[in-house]
């Protein structure tokens, strides 16, 4: 069981971290482990925003091993030295905690070659790329991620979020969500239920040349959104093939740097509720995830089995 | 209490340490007889009166507290219940199993109004998952929509949702009546063993699923039949019943029943006999 929550508002930028943050800690009780971010923010889509992190959180429940932050730094200069080799200039940096890294950075060239390259330092993952996407995950409750990140000030149009019960992979960054849809800049995904054709689709994937950094089976759906756009589909076919070429339960958000989708599997064995007017689209894992940033009496439904819905700003 | 005896001759299971005693004595099971009826206690419950009124804001409430409150105003007598800000609370109004007038001015989370007997209650707004899952008695009224597994497992009552509900309607149903005024998702129906589904609306795929028993009613369109579900003629007694029900159910008055497709179990997957369970151990 996990949570997941996301929103669209069509016609206004508005303080979007905050009433990400709001909904999913009205889901923590669905996930506890872990909370990410994907927050589509105000920039002037001049530059490359990076979120990277050179290692793990060692908190409560996590399984990962803990190091000196001497060895973060010494990551940290690798990453720089391959941005430099690649001909990127950094324009700015932020260090957010011990071992996670916001840039804005300008380049112009090939996404996947540039993440093939960051990545080759040891434990570096590149979190997201994008000119408006902000993906932030951690461990700890949407509280805690968003109060250790500043969220809260990030203001912009829409956003996706997931509160993470940790099933079938560990308690980690790596395996938490949501995942960047590389190699395309600014896009995302959530995710809950389980899939169950991961590996067969894996390896077809991967034999694609599409790159895999966690064993989580959320992570597929991210990469195989990724491959149909690649090859020329739309947001919404790919989606919508993804109903037949994932098989298991779930109900998945996505979104890109002007859309959020969602997609709900034709079992409909995981929950989704959605509310729609003229200027906002909000939804998540249960009714109180909206009601925290709509209090007042709204009308709200429960999308079909194998539906899938696209809004734009 | 039953008696728990140690004996000398033990079986393999025994032997294996598994357990060491039998259990005897008279049997824990209790049967209602009608003419009893008027001695017959049912624990938790409230002699409440219908005119005695009043409101409860449970904004600031979790559930359990806001059930207890519940629980106290009807052994105070009050017997119309108005729910303020419900707020798409889980589990609310749970476990209710007198007459009460149980009216909310909200919406409902997951779970809500479950395993209740006997109360008449009003949403006015949406519903979660499995809303008043093993309903015994009594009516249930949604205005607006209602989530998946809607009415899972009533044995009795009437349970009607104005709006759409999501997939698996009725699920292992026992007995009563589910009305849904919109449309309705995946698997209706499934394994459903008695009572019966009226959607005036579409339906999506596996309508009737591996159901055993029971009648299923659709306006609408039908997106698939699951295992086992297959069609059946409307009669008059159908048509009629459907008409009333629809009048009762203040929803649909005017609906064409006429047109609506019947939908039983084919009983092919099962090994199925014309007796009741009771009868069963007489001719075994």
């Amino acid at each position: 069981m996990c949570g997941i929550a996301g929103l669209i508002h069509k016609d206004k930028s508005v303080n979007i971290g905050s009433e990400l943050q709001l909904m999913l800690q009205a889901l923590k009780h669905r996930g506890p482990d872990s909370t990410g971010y994907a927050l589509y923010g105000d920039t002037d889509g001049q530059n490359f925003i990076m979120r990277f992190k050179v290692g793990e959180n060692v908190g409560e429940g996590s399984n990962a091993v803990n190091e000196e932050t001497s060895v973060y730094d010494k990551r940290k200069k690798i990453v720089d030295k391959n941005l430099s080799d690649l001909g990127a200039t950094i324009v700015k940096e932020e260090r957010l905690t011990p071992y996670s890294f916001r840039y804005e950075i300008k380049y112009d060239k090939d996404l996947m070659e540039f993440s093939k390259k960051i990545e080759s330092a040891e434990m570096t993952e590149i979190l997201s790329i994008g000119k408006s996407l902000e993906l932030i995950k951690d461990i700890g409750d949407a509280k805690e991620v968003c109060d250790r990140y500043n969220l809260d000030k990030i203001t912009g149009t829409h956003a996706i979020g997931h509160a993470r019960m940790a099933t079938e992979s560990g308690v980690d960054i790596k395996s938490a969500h949501p995942f960047w849809g590389y190699p395309f800049s600014d896009v995302s995904v959530v995710h809950n239920g389980q899939l169950t054709n991961y590996w067969n689709n894996r390896r077809a994937l991967e034999n694609k040349g599409m790159r895999f950094m966690s064993e989580c089976d959320s992570e597929l759906i991210a990469v195989y959104l990724a491959e149909k756009m690649r090859n020329g589909a739309t947001l919404e076919e790919g989606m919508k093939d993804s109903l037949k070429g994932l098989d298991g339960v779930f109900t998945y958000f996505v979104a890109t740097k002007d859309s959020l989708g969602m997609a709900k599997d034709t079992m409909a064995a995981k929950p989704l509720v959605l509310y729609e007017s003229d200027n906002l689209v909000a939804m998540g894992s249960e009714e109180i995830a909206i009601r925290s940033i709509l209090p007042q009496e709204i009308d709200t439904y429960d999308p079909f089995d194998g539906e899938v819905k696209v809004w734009q700003i | 209490m039953a008696n728990l005896k140690t004996t000398g001759k033990k079986s393999k299971a025994q032997s294996m340490g598994m357990h060491t005693e039998v259990l005897t004595g008279r049997t824990q099971q209790k049967f209602f007889n009608p003419d009893e009826a008027e001695n017959f206690y049912y624990f938790g419950t409230h002699d409440v009166d219908f005119n005695k009124r009043t409101e409860l804001d449970v904004k600031d409430m979790d559930a359990p507290d806001a059930n207890k409150k519940i629980d106290s105003l009807m052994s105070e007598g009050y017997g119309t219940i108005v729910i303020k800000n419900p707020q798409g609370k889980h589990s609310l109004g749970v476990g209710i199993l007198n007459k009460l007038n149980l009216i909310f001015e909200g919406s409902l989370g997951y779970f809500g109004v479950g395993s209740c007997d006997g109360p008449n209650v009003r949403i006015n707004g949406r519903v979660g998952w499995s809303c008043a899952q093993n309903l015994m008695a009594g009516k249930v009224v949604i205005e607006k929509n209602a989530g998946s597994s809607f009415g899972a497992a009533i044995r009795g009552g009437d349970l009607i949702c104005k709006g759409s509900v999501g997939a698996r309607t009725g699920i292992d149903m026992k007995g009563g009546t589910i009305i849904v005024g919109g449309d309705a998702g995946a698997f209706t129906g499934f394994m459903m063993q008695r009572g019966r589904i009226i959607v005036l609306g579409n339906v999506g795929i596996n309508l009737g699923d591996s159901m055993y028993d029971g009648t299923i009613f659709i306006g609408g369109k039908i997106g698939s039949f699951g295992s086992d579900a297959v069609t059946s003629d409307l009669t008059s007694s159908d048509k009629d019943w459907l008409k009333r029900k629809l009048k009762v159910a203040e929803i649909g008055e005017n609906f064409d029943v006429s047109k609506m497709t019947k939908i039983v179990a084919g009983k092919k997957l099962w090994n199925y006999d014309n007796l009741e369970p009771t009868e069963k151990k007489g001719a075994i």
